[in-house]
Protein backbone atom coordinates (compact mmCIF):
# COMPACT_ATOMS: atom_id res chain seq x y z
CA UNK A 1 0.00 0.00 0.00
CA UNK A 2 2.51 2.17 1.04
CA UNK A 3 4.78 1.28 -2.03
CA UNK A 4 1.76 2.05 -4.25
CA UNK A 5 1.16 5.58 -2.82
CA UNK A 6 5.23 6.03 -3.17
CA UNK A 7 4.58 5.71 -7.04
CA UNK A 8 2.06 8.15 -7.23
CA UNK A 9 3.46 10.54 -5.52
CA UNK A 10 7.15 9.82 -7.74
CA UNK A 11 4.47 9.84 -10.72
CA UNK A 12 3.08 13.28 -9.98
CA UNK A 13 6.50 14.53 -9.26
CA UNK A 14 7.66 13.56 -12.70
CA UNK A 15 4.80 16.14 -14.09
CA UNK A 16 6.40 19.04 -12.33
CA UNK A 17 10.02 18.70 -13.72
CA UNK A 18 8.51 20.07 -17.44
CA UNK A 19 11.69 19.65 -19.61
CA UNK A 20 12.59 23.14 -21.45
CA UNK A 21 12.81 22.30 -25.16
CA UNK A 22 15.69 23.06 -27.19
CA UNK A 23 18.00 24.61 -24.72
CA UNK A 24 21.86 23.93 -24.98
CA UNK A 25 24.05 21.57 -23.33
CA UNK A 26 24.95 24.15 -20.80
CA UNK A 27 21.75 25.98 -20.48
CA UNK A 28 20.89 22.33 -19.30
CA UNK A 29 24.08 21.64 -17.07
CA UNK A 30 23.20 25.44 -15.46
CA UNK A 31 19.43 24.48 -15.09
CA UNK A 32 20.15 21.08 -12.73
CA UNK A 33 23.06 23.48 -10.69
CA UNK A 34 19.97 25.49 -9.95
CA UNK A 35 17.43 22.71 -8.91
CA UNK A 36 20.04 20.73 -6.68
CA UNK A 37 21.12 23.89 -5.00
CA UNK A 38 17.55 23.79 -3.22
CA UNK A 39 17.41 20.37 -2.97
CA UNK A 40 20.18 19.64 -1.53
CA UNK A 41 21.43 23.31 0.14
CA UNK A 42 24.07 22.09 2.67
CA UNK A 43 25.86 19.60 -0.68
CA UNK A 44 28.80 21.43 -1.94
CA UNK A 45 29.30 21.56 -5.74
CA UNK A 46 33.07 19.65 -5.17
CA UNK A 47 30.98 17.05 -3.03
CA UNK A 48 28.63 16.31 -6.12
CA UNK A 49 31.60 13.51 -7.33
CA UNK A 50 30.77 11.35 -3.93
CA UNK A 51 26.98 11.14 -5.07
CA UNK A 52 24.84 9.84 -2.89
CA UNK A 53 28.12 9.61 -0.09
CA UNK A 54 27.58 13.48 0.57
CA UNK A 55 24.25 12.85 1.68
CA UNK A 56 25.14 10.91 4.65
CA UNK A 57 28.16 11.24 6.70
CA UNK A 58 28.22 7.44 8.29
CA UNK A 59 28.39 6.23 4.80
CA UNK A 60 31.18 8.61 3.27
CA UNK A 61 33.32 7.51 6.60
CA UNK A 62 32.94 4.14 5.79
CA UNK A 63 33.99 5.06 2.22
CA UNK A 64 36.92 6.96 2.93
CA UNK A 65 37.88 4.20 5.70
CA UNK A 66 38.02 1.44 2.75
CA UNK A 67 39.87 3.65 0.49
CA UNK A 68 42.78 4.36 2.91
CA UNK A 69 43.94 1.17 1.43
CA UNK A 70 40.91 -0.45 -0.98
CA UNK A 71 40.33 -3.99 -1.95
CA UNK A 72 41.47 -4.21 -5.03
CA UNK A 73 44.64 -3.32 -5.87
CA UNK A 74 45.34 -5.99 -7.62
CA UNK A 75 43.08 -5.23 -10.12
CA UNK A 76 45.24 -1.65 -11.00
CA UNK A 77 48.52 -3.99 -11.33
CA UNK A 78 46.49 -6.13 -14.07
CA UNK A 79 44.97 -3.27 -16.10
CA UNK A 80 48.79 -1.90 -15.47
CA UNK A 81 50.17 -4.66 -17.43
CA UNK A 82 46.89 -4.35 -20.07
CA UNK A 83 47.89 -1.11 -20.76
CA UNK A 84 52.16 -1.11 -20.86
CA UNK A 85 52.58 -4.51 -22.68
CA UNK A 86 52.88 -3.44 -26.62
CA UNK A 87 51.08 -4.88 -29.12
CA UNK A 88 52.26 -7.35 -31.33
CA UNK A 89 53.55 -4.26 -33.79
CA UNK A 90 55.55 -2.79 -30.72
CA UNK A 91 53.26 0.19 -30.21
CA UNK A 92 51.54 0.77 -27.01
CA UNK A 93 48.23 2.34 -25.81
CA UNK A 94 50.43 5.43 -24.79
CA UNK A 95 51.00 6.02 -28.27
CA UNK A 96 47.06 6.39 -29.11
CA UNK A 97 46.64 9.36 -27.17
CA UNK A 98 48.04 12.64 -26.87
CA UNK A 99 50.05 13.09 -23.70
CA UNK A 100 50.35 9.52 -23.39
CA UNK A 101 47.18 8.90 -22.22
CA UNK A 102 47.81 11.46 -19.35
CA UNK A 103 45.19 13.67 -18.41
CA UNK A 104 42.34 12.19 -21.76
CA UNK A 105 39.81 10.30 -20.12
CA UNK A 106 37.95 13.59 -18.79
CA UNK A 107 37.43 14.32 -22.99
CA UNK A 108 35.22 11.21 -23.50
CA UNK A 109 32.73 10.56 -24.37
CA UNK A 110 33.39 13.10 -27.59
CA UNK A 111 31.78 13.39 -30.74
CA UNK A 112 33.76 11.81 -33.71
CA UNK A 113 32.88 13.35 -36.81
CA UNK A 114 34.53 10.96 -39.10
CA UNK A 115 32.45 8.24 -37.32
CA UNK A 116 30.07 10.22 -37.02
CA UNK A 117 29.22 8.95 -33.30
CA UNK A 118 29.74 8.94 -30.16
CA UNK A 119 33.03 7.36 -28.87
CA UNK A 120 32.91 6.50 -25.14
CA UNK A 121 36.95 6.43 -23.56
CA UNK A 122 36.60 2.56 -23.63
CA UNK A 123 35.63 2.29 -27.77
CA UNK A 124 38.80 4.64 -28.17
CA UNK A 125 40.58 2.34 -26.20
CA UNK A 126 39.36 -0.45 -28.37
CA UNK A 127 39.92 1.91 -31.71
CA UNK A 128 43.43 2.06 -30.64
CA UNK A 129 43.72 -1.92 -30.59
CA UNK A 130 42.20 -1.90 -33.85
CA UNK A 131 44.54 0.49 -35.43
CA UNK A 132 47.30 -1.27 -34.65
CA UNK A 133 45.91 -5.00 -35.07
CA UNK A 134 44.81 -6.83 -32.94
CA UNK A 135 41.19 -7.23 -32.22
CA UNK A 136 38.77 -4.84 -29.81
CA UNK A 137 38.23 -6.21 -26.49
CA UNK A 138 34.34 -7.06 -25.54
CA UNK A 139 32.93 -4.10 -23.79
CA UNK A 140 31.30 -5.58 -21.03
CA UNK A 141 34.07 -8.20 -20.28
CA UNK A 142 35.23 -6.65 -16.64
CA UNK A 143 38.59 -8.57 -17.14
CA UNK A 144 39.67 -6.89 -20.18
CA UNK A 145 38.28 -4.07 -20.83
CA UNK A 146 37.22 -3.33 -17.75
CA UNK A 147 40.36 -4.47 -16.25
CA UNK A 148 42.63 -1.73 -18.30
CA UNK A 149 39.78 0.91 -18.60
CA UNK A 150 39.71 0.88 -14.62
CA UNK A 151 43.57 1.58 -14.92
CA UNK A 152 43.84 4.14 -18.27
CA UNK A 153 41.70 6.70 -15.78
CA UNK A 154 44.29 6.79 -13.18
CA UNK A 155 45.93 8.66 -15.40
CA UNK A 156 43.66 11.36 -15.50
CA UNK A 157 42.75 11.25 -11.55
CA UNK A 158 41.69 14.72 -10.97
CA UNK A 159 41.10 15.81 -14.56
CA UNK A 160 38.50 18.14 -14.79
CA UNK A 161 35.67 16.41 -16.69
CA UNK A 162 35.49 18.57 -20.24
CA UNK A 163 33.20 17.33 -22.18
CA UNK A 164 32.50 18.88 -25.84
CA UNK A 165 29.17 19.56 -27.56
CA UNK A 166 30.57 21.11 -31.05
CA UNK A 167 28.29 21.02 -34.05
CA UNK A 168 24.96 19.72 -35.19
CA UNK A 169 25.90 15.93 -34.76
CA UNK A 170 26.90 16.15 -31.74
CA UNK A 171 24.23 18.53 -30.58
CA UNK A 172 21.79 15.60 -31.89
CA UNK A 173 23.41 12.73 -30.06
CA UNK A 174 23.55 14.88 -26.70
CA UNK A 175 20.10 15.33 -27.37
CA UNK A 176 18.97 11.53 -27.82
CA UNK A 177 20.90 10.75 -24.78
CA UNK A 178 19.47 13.44 -22.89
CA UNK A 179 15.80 12.66 -24.19
CA UNK A 180 16.63 8.74 -23.12
CA UNK A 181 17.45 10.30 -19.51
CA UNK A 182 14.07 12.19 -18.80
CA UNK A 183 11.55 9.95 -20.76
CA UNK A 184 9.67 7.60 -18.96
CA UNK A 185 10.34 3.69 -19.16
CA UNK A 186 9.57 0.18 -18.25
CA UNK A 187 6.71 -1.17 -15.90
CA UNK A 188 7.68 1.73 -13.25
CA UNK A 189 7.21 4.35 -15.40
CA UNK A 190 10.36 5.77 -14.11
CA UNK A 191 12.89 8.18 -15.98
CA UNK A 192 16.29 8.65 -15.21
CA UNK A 193 15.58 12.04 -14.14
CA UNK A 194 12.39 10.99 -11.45
CA UNK A 195 14.68 9.31 -8.96
CA UNK A 196 18.09 11.68 -9.74
CA UNK A 197 16.92 14.75 -10.45
CA UNK A 198 13.01 15.43 -8.87
CA UNK A 199 14.03 13.20 -6.19
CA UNK A 200 17.61 13.38 -5.66
CA UNK A 201 18.46 13.74 -1.91
CA UNK A 202 15.40 11.54 -0.93
CA UNK A 203 15.29 7.87 -0.42
CA UNK A 204 13.89 4.58 -2.88
CA UNK A 205 13.43 2.20 0.34
CA UNK A 206 16.79 2.14 1.68
CA UNK A 207 18.90 3.88 -1.20
CA UNK A 208 19.21 7.63 -1.02
CA UNK A 209 18.88 8.88 -4.19
CA UNK A 210 22.36 10.50 -5.77
CA UNK A 211 21.84 13.77 -7.90
CA UNK A 212 22.97 13.89 -11.77
CA UNK A 213 25.65 15.94 -11.39
CA UNK A 214 29.15 14.24 -10.03
CA UNK A 215 27.90 10.86 -11.32
CA UNK A 216 29.52 9.96 -14.19
CA UNK A 217 33.07 11.32 -12.89
CA UNK A 218 33.80 7.91 -11.07
CA UNK A 219 32.89 4.97 -13.16
CA UNK A 220 34.07 2.10 -13.35
CA UNK A 221 33.44 1.77 -9.77
CA UNK A 222 34.63 -0.92 -7.49
CA UNK A 223 31.51 -2.49 -5.42
CA UNK A 224 32.05 -4.19 -2.01
CA UNK A 225 34.91 -6.54 -1.83
CA UNK A 226 36.18 -5.42 -5.15
CA UNK A 227 34.00 -5.83 -8.06
CA UNK A 228 34.29 -4.09 -11.18
CA UNK A 229 31.01 -2.15 -12.60
CA UNK A 230 31.58 -0.02 -15.61
CA UNK A 231 29.48 2.84 -16.32
CA UNK A 232 27.18 1.61 -18.87
CA UNK A 233 26.58 -1.85 -16.55
CA UNK A 234 25.08 0.62 -14.13
CA UNK A 235 22.67 2.05 -16.65
CA UNK A 236 21.66 -1.52 -17.47
CA UNK A 237 20.87 -2.44 -13.63
CA UNK A 238 19.14 0.64 -13.10
CA UNK A 239 16.88 -0.06 -15.82
CA UNK A 240 16.42 -2.95 -14.50
CA UNK A 241 14.65 -1.93 -11.51
CA UNK A 242 12.10 -0.01 -12.61
CA UNK A 243 11.82 -2.74 -14.79
CA UNK A 244 12.63 -1.65 -18.19
CA UNK A 245 14.28 -3.26 -20.91
CA UNK A 246 17.97 -2.30 -20.64
CA UNK A 247 20.17 -1.69 -24.09
CA UNK A 248 23.30 -3.00 -25.01
CA UNK A 249 26.47 -1.98 -23.54
CA UNK A 250 28.09 -0.58 -26.22
CA UNK A 251 25.04 0.47 -27.69
CA UNK A 252 24.07 3.94 -29.42
CA UNK A 253 21.51 4.53 -27.13
CA UNK A 254 24.02 4.24 -24.11
CA UNK A 255 26.89 5.84 -25.62
CA UNK A 256 24.54 8.91 -26.15
CA UNK A 257 23.21 8.71 -22.78
CA UNK A 258 26.85 8.46 -21.38
CA UNK A 259 27.34 11.82 -23.41
CA UNK A 260 24.76 13.86 -22.12
CA UNK A 261 25.75 12.41 -18.61
CA UNK A 262 28.76 12.88 -18.70
CA UNK A 263 28.66 16.47 -19.82
CA UNK A 264 26.34 17.16 -16.78
CA UNK A 265 29.31 16.90 -15.11
CA UNK A 266 31.44 19.01 -16.57
CA UNK A 267 34.12 21.02 -13.87
CA UNK A 268 34.14 18.17 -11.85
CA UNK A 269 37.14 16.18 -11.00
CA UNK A 270 37.32 12.71 -12.54
CA UNK A 271 37.47 10.29 -9.67
CA UNK A 272 39.35 7.41 -11.00
CA UNK A 273 39.06 3.39 -8.96
CA UNK A 274 36.31 4.40 -6.16
CA UNK A 275 34.65 2.24 -3.86
CA UNK A 276 30.73 2.06 -3.63
CA UNK A 277 28.74 -0.35 -1.64
CA UNK B 1 49.52 -22.40 -7.22
CA UNK B 2 47.01 -19.83 -6.04
CA UNK B 3 49.27 -16.47 -5.34
CA UNK B 4 47.94 -14.03 -2.97
CA UNK B 5 49.28 -10.20 -3.60
CA UNK B 6 49.77 -8.34 -0.68
CA UNK B 7 50.11 -4.70 -0.06
CA UNK B 8 51.92 -3.07 2.64
CA UNK B 9 52.22 0.60 3.84
CA UNK B 10 54.16 1.47 6.81
CA UNK B 11 55.12 5.01 7.77
CA UNK B 12 56.32 6.32 11.17
CA UNK B 13 55.47 9.53 13.00
CA UNK B 14 55.61 10.87 16.67
CA UNK B 15 57.26 7.41 18.26
CA UNK B 16 54.37 5.18 16.33
CA UNK B 17 54.51 3.35 13.40
CA UNK B 18 51.13 2.97 11.48
CA UNK B 19 50.93 -0.14 9.50
CA UNK B 20 48.68 -1.21 7.22
CA UNK B 21 48.64 -4.18 4.71
CA UNK B 22 46.04 -6.06 2.00
CA UNK B 23 46.04 -9.51 1.26
CA UNK B 24 44.29 -10.21 -1.57
CA UNK B 25 42.20 -13.63 -0.66
CA UNK B 26 39.16 -15.11 -1.19
CA UNK B 27 38.04 -15.66 2.79
CA UNK B 28 35.77 -17.92 1.47
CA UNK B 29 32.69 -18.79 4.12
CA UNK B 30 31.71 -21.91 2.59
CA UNK B 31 28.38 -20.34 2.43
CA UNK B 32 28.60 -19.15 -0.66
CA UNK B 33 27.42 -20.73 -3.73
CA UNK B 34 29.01 -20.25 -7.39
CA UNK B 35 27.18 -19.33 -10.60
CA UNK B 36 26.44 -23.41 -10.92
CA UNK B 37 24.81 -23.25 -7.82
CA UNK B 38 27.68 -25.24 -5.76
CA UNK B 39 28.88 -24.22 -2.51
CA UNK B 40 32.00 -22.66 -2.35
CA UNK B 41 34.78 -24.91 -0.02
CA UNK B 42 35.81 -22.57 3.19
CA UNK B 43 38.81 -20.92 2.87
CA UNK B 44 40.58 -18.32 4.94
CA UNK B 45 43.17 -17.55 6.56
CA UNK B 46 43.40 -18.34 10.00
CA UNK B 47 46.42 -16.69 11.76
CA UNK B 48 48.75 -13.04 10.69
CA UNK B 49 51.72 -12.63 12.71
CA UNK B 50 53.80 -9.36 12.35
CA UNK B 51 57.27 -8.80 13.35
CA UNK B 52 59.35 -5.43 13.78
CA UNK B 53 63.49 -5.93 13.72
CA UNK B 54 62.30 -10.11 13.99
CA UNK B 55 60.34 -9.54 17.46
CA UNK B 56 56.73 -10.10 16.95
CA UNK B 57 54.25 -7.05 17.56
CA UNK B 58 50.92 -9.00 16.62
CA UNK B 59 49.30 -12.02 16.23
CA UNK B 60 46.09 -12.53 15.10
CA UNK B 61 43.57 -15.66 14.68
CA UNK B 62 40.59 -15.01 12.27
CA UNK B 63 37.38 -15.97 11.63
CA UNK B 64 36.21 -16.73 8.31
CA UNK B 65 34.19 -13.51 9.02
CA UNK B 66 36.94 -11.56 7.94
CA UNK B 67 36.03 -9.51 4.76
CA UNK B 68 37.29 -10.75 1.67
CA UNK B 69 40.85 -9.20 0.28
CA UNK B 70 41.43 -8.55 3.89
CA UNK B 71 42.16 -5.33 5.73
CA UNK B 72 44.62 -5.14 8.58
CA UNK B 73 46.30 -2.33 10.68
CA UNK B 74 47.82 -2.12 13.81
CA UNK B 75 50.29 0.55 15.32
CA UNK B 76 54.16 -0.22 16.99
CA UNK B 77 54.54 1.92 19.73
CA UNK B 78 58.82 2.99 19.32
CA UNK B 79 58.42 2.48 15.63
CA UNK B 80 60.82 4.37 13.71
CA UNK B 81 61.85 5.09 9.90
CA UNK B 82 64.17 1.68 9.20
CA UNK B 83 62.36 -0.30 11.00
CA UNK B 84 61.90 -3.78 9.34
CA UNK B 85 58.59 -5.14 9.30
CA UNK B 86 57.02 -8.25 8.18
CA UNK B 87 53.43 -9.59 7.85
CA UNK B 88 53.25 -13.16 7.59
CA UNK B 89 49.72 -15.56 7.36
CA UNK B 90 48.89 -18.68 6.74
CA UNK B 91 45.43 -20.00 6.05
CA UNK B 92 43.01 -23.43 6.75
CA UNK B 93 44.25 -24.93 3.19
CA UNK B 94 48.11 -23.96 4.48
CA UNK B 95 48.52 -21.88 2.23
CA UNK B 96 50.78 -18.99 3.29
CA UNK B 97 52.02 -15.27 2.57
CA UNK B 98 54.34 -12.93 3.64
CA UNK B 99 55.65 -9.26 2.96
CA UNK B 100 58.43 -7.62 4.28
CA UNK B 101 58.56 -3.37 4.77
CA UNK B 102 60.83 -0.88 5.56
CA UNK B 103 59.59 2.05 8.31
CA UNK B 104 59.04 5.27 6.49
CA UNK B 105 59.21 8.21 7.86
CA UNK B 106 54.76 9.57 7.70
CA UNK C 1 59.69 -15.21 21.42
CA UNK C 2 58.98 -15.99 25.05
CA UNK C 3 55.50 -14.83 25.34
CA UNK C 4 54.36 -16.76 22.17
CA UNK C 5 55.63 -20.16 23.52
CA UNK C 6 53.63 -19.30 26.91
CA UNK C 7 50.41 -19.02 24.59
CA UNK C 8 51.54 -21.86 23.51
CA UNK C 9 51.86 -24.63 26.20
CA UNK C 10 49.14 -22.93 28.26
CA UNK C 11 46.65 -23.61 25.56
CA UNK C 12 48.47 -27.14 25.20
CA UNK C 13 48.32 -27.11 29.32
CA UNK C 14 44.35 -26.62 29.21
CA UNK C 15 43.20 -29.24 27.32
CA UNK C 16 46.22 -31.86 27.04
CA UNK C 17 48.85 -31.36 25.76
CA UNK C 18 50.02 -32.57 21.60
CA UNK C 19 46.74 -33.84 21.32
CA UNK C 20 44.96 -30.28 21.62
CA UNK C 21 48.39 -28.95 19.58
CA UNK C 22 47.22 -31.02 16.20
CA UNK C 23 43.29 -30.30 16.68
CA UNK C 24 43.59 -25.77 17.14
CA UNK C 25 46.19 -26.38 13.92
CA UNK C 26 49.23 -25.70 15.37
CA UNK C 27 51.44 -24.21 12.75
CA UNK C 28 54.19 -21.91 12.09
CA UNK C 29 54.88 -18.37 10.35
CA UNK C 30 58.41 -17.82 10.54
CA UNK C 31 59.74 -18.41 13.90
CA UNK C 32 56.73 -17.72 15.26
CA UNK C 33 53.88 -20.31 16.16
CA UNK C 34 50.57 -19.80 15.71
CA UNK C 35 47.61 -21.69 16.92
CA UNK C 36 44.46 -20.93 16.21
CA UNK C 37 41.07 -21.42 18.93
CA UNK C 38 39.04 -23.95 17.01
CA UNK C 39 36.59 -24.37 20.08
CA UNK C 40 36.03 -20.52 20.06
CA UNK C 41 35.66 -19.98 16.81
CA UNK C 42 33.34 -23.04 16.17
CA UNK C 43 31.28 -21.90 18.48
CA UNK C 44 27.49 -20.42 17.18
CA UNK C 45 26.57 -18.27 20.53
CA UNK C 46 28.09 -15.41 21.46
CA UNK C 47 28.23 -16.24 25.42
CA UNK C 48 29.71 -19.51 24.62
CA UNK C 49 32.44 -17.79 22.45
CA UNK C 50 33.27 -14.96 25.03
CA UNK C 51 33.11 -17.84 27.53
CA UNK C 52 35.99 -19.82 25.48
CA UNK C 53 38.26 -17.48 24.74
CA UNK C 54 37.82 -16.46 28.90
CA UNK C 55 36.34 -13.12 28.84
CA UNK C 56 32.70 -14.46 30.89
CA UNK C 57 33.31 -11.95 33.51
CA UNK C 58 34.31 -8.93 31.63
CA UNK C 59 33.93 -5.60 32.68
CA UNK C 60 32.25 -2.98 30.19
CA UNK C 61 34.65 -0.16 29.78
CA UNK C 62 35.02 3.20 28.48
CA UNK C 63 38.40 3.20 27.59
CA UNK C 64 37.50 1.28 24.60
CA UNK C 65 36.50 2.95 21.45
CA UNK C 66 35.15 1.17 18.44
CA UNK C 67 34.77 2.89 15.52
CA UNK C 68 32.26 0.95 12.90
CA UNK C 69 29.07 2.26 11.37
CA UNK C 70 25.82 2.50 12.12
CA UNK C 71 24.39 1.33 9.03
CA UNK C 72 27.02 -1.07 6.77
CA UNK C 73 27.18 0.58 3.60
CA UNK C 74 28.25 -3.46 2.90
CA UNK C 75 27.69 -5.87 5.11
CA UNK C 76 30.11 -8.27 3.15
CA UNK C 77 32.82 -5.19 4.25
CA UNK C 78 32.14 -3.18 7.78
CA UNK C 79 35.21 -1.77 9.03
CA UNK C 80 35.90 -1.92 12.58
CA UNK C 81 38.05 -0.24 14.41
CA UNK C 82 39.02 -0.61 18.04
CA UNK C 83 41.59 1.16 20.28
CA UNK C 84 42.06 0.97 23.63
CA UNK C 85 43.40 3.31 26.17
CA UNK C 86 43.47 0.75 29.00
CA UNK C 87 47.21 0.31 30.30
CA UNK C 88 49.16 -2.97 29.25
CA UNK C 89 46.53 -4.11 26.85
CA UNK C 90 47.29 -7.53 25.80
CA UNK C 91 44.46 -8.17 23.48
CA UNK C 92 41.60 -7.35 21.77
CA UNK C 93 38.84 -9.74 20.30
CA UNK C 94 35.99 -9.09 18.14
CA UNK C 95 32.62 -10.15 18.39
CA UNK C 96 29.75 -9.49 15.90
CA UNK C 97 26.85 -10.97 18.13
CA UNK C 98 24.37 -11.96 15.51
CA UNK C 99 26.90 -13.61 12.88
CA UNK C 100 26.58 -17.20 12.38
CA UNK C 101 29.80 -17.72 14.38
CA UNK C 102 30.17 -14.43 16.29
CA UNK C 103 34.11 -14.73 17.71
CA UNK C 104 35.31 -13.09 14.17
CA UNK C 105 38.97 -12.28 15.81
CA UNK C 106 41.60 -12.40 18.47
CA UNK C 107 44.64 -9.71 17.87
CA UNK C 108 47.21 -10.46 20.59
CA UNK C 109 49.70 -7.72 21.43
CA UNK C 110 53.59 -8.37 22.00
CA UNK C 111 56.27 -6.01 22.06
CA UNK C 112 54.80 -2.70 22.97
CA UNK C 113 52.25 -3.23 19.98
CA UNK C 114 49.51 -0.23 20.98
CA UNK C 115 46.39 -1.32 21.47
CA UNK C 116 44.49 -0.75 18.41
CA UNK C 117 43.15 -2.62 15.18
CA UNK C 118 41.30 -2.04 12.42
CA UNK C 119 39.80 -4.43 10.43
CA UNK C 120 37.01 -5.18 7.94
CA UNK C 121 34.31 -7.86 8.87
CA UNK C 122 31.67 -9.53 7.28
CA UNK C 123 28.48 -9.36 9.11
CA UNK C 124 24.91 -11.45 8.33
CA UNK C 125 22.68 -9.45 9.94
CA UNK C 126 22.23 -6.01 12.75
CA UNK C 127 23.94 -6.56 15.73
CA UNK C 128 26.24 -5.63 18.87
CA UNK C 129 29.81 -5.38 17.69
CA UNK C 130 32.00 -6.79 20.86
CA UNK C 131 34.98 -5.20 21.72
CA UNK C 132 36.08 -7.77 24.37
CA UNK C 133 39.71 -6.09 25.68
CA UNK C 134 42.17 -8.35 27.62
CA UNK C 135 44.94 -6.34 30.01
CA UNK C 136 46.61 -7.05 33.28
CA UNK C 137 45.21 -10.54 32.99
CA UNK C 138 41.37 -9.34 33.46
CA UNK C 139 38.69 -8.96 30.88
CA UNK C 140 37.13 -5.29 29.47
CA UNK C 141 33.83 -5.02 26.76
CA UNK C 142 32.39 -2.47 24.92
CA UNK C 143 29.56 -2.39 22.04
CA UNK C 144 28.58 -0.65 19.27
CA UNK C 145 24.96 -1.17 17.26
CA UNK C 146 26.05 -1.97 13.75
CA UNK C 147 22.79 -2.50 11.45
CA UNK C 148 22.99 -4.23 8.26
CA UNK C 149 20.48 -3.45 5.35
CA UNK C 150 21.70 -6.74 3.21
CA UNK C 151 24.31 -8.97 4.89
CA UNK C 152 27.16 -10.38 3.95
CA UNK C 153 28.28 -13.74 4.64
CA UNK C 154 27.91 -15.00 1.22
CA UNK C 155 23.98 -16.40 1.60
Amino acid sequence: MKYVSLLLALAGMLACSVVVAAASPEQDRQHLIEVYKKELPNVKFDDYVHGALALNKDALEQYQSIMEMPPWLDVLDKGKKLWETPFKNGKTYADCFPNGGKDVAGNYPQYDRKLKKVVTFDMALNLCREQNGEAPYDLSDVKTMGTLEAYARTLSDGMKMNIKVDGPGALAAYNKGRDLFYSRRGQLNFACATCHVDNAGKRVRVELLSPTIGQATHWPVFRGTGKLTTLQRRYQQCQKNVRAVPFKIGSEEYNDLEYFHSYMSNGLPLQASVWRK
Amino acid sequence: MASYPMRIRARARDGVADIKVLIEHPMETGLRKDASGKLVPIHFIQNVVATCNGKTVLNAQWSQAISKNPFLGFKIKGGKPGDKVNVSWVDNEGMKGSIDATVEKA
Amino acid sequence: MDSVRRTFLKMAGAAGGLAVAMATGLVRIGEAVAAWDKAAFGQKSAKAAVSDIGAASAVESKDIHIKAPEIAENGAVVPVEVTSNIPNTESISIVAEHNPYPLTAIFTFENGTEGYVSTRIKMGKSAPVKAYVKAGGKYYVASRDVKVTIGGCGG
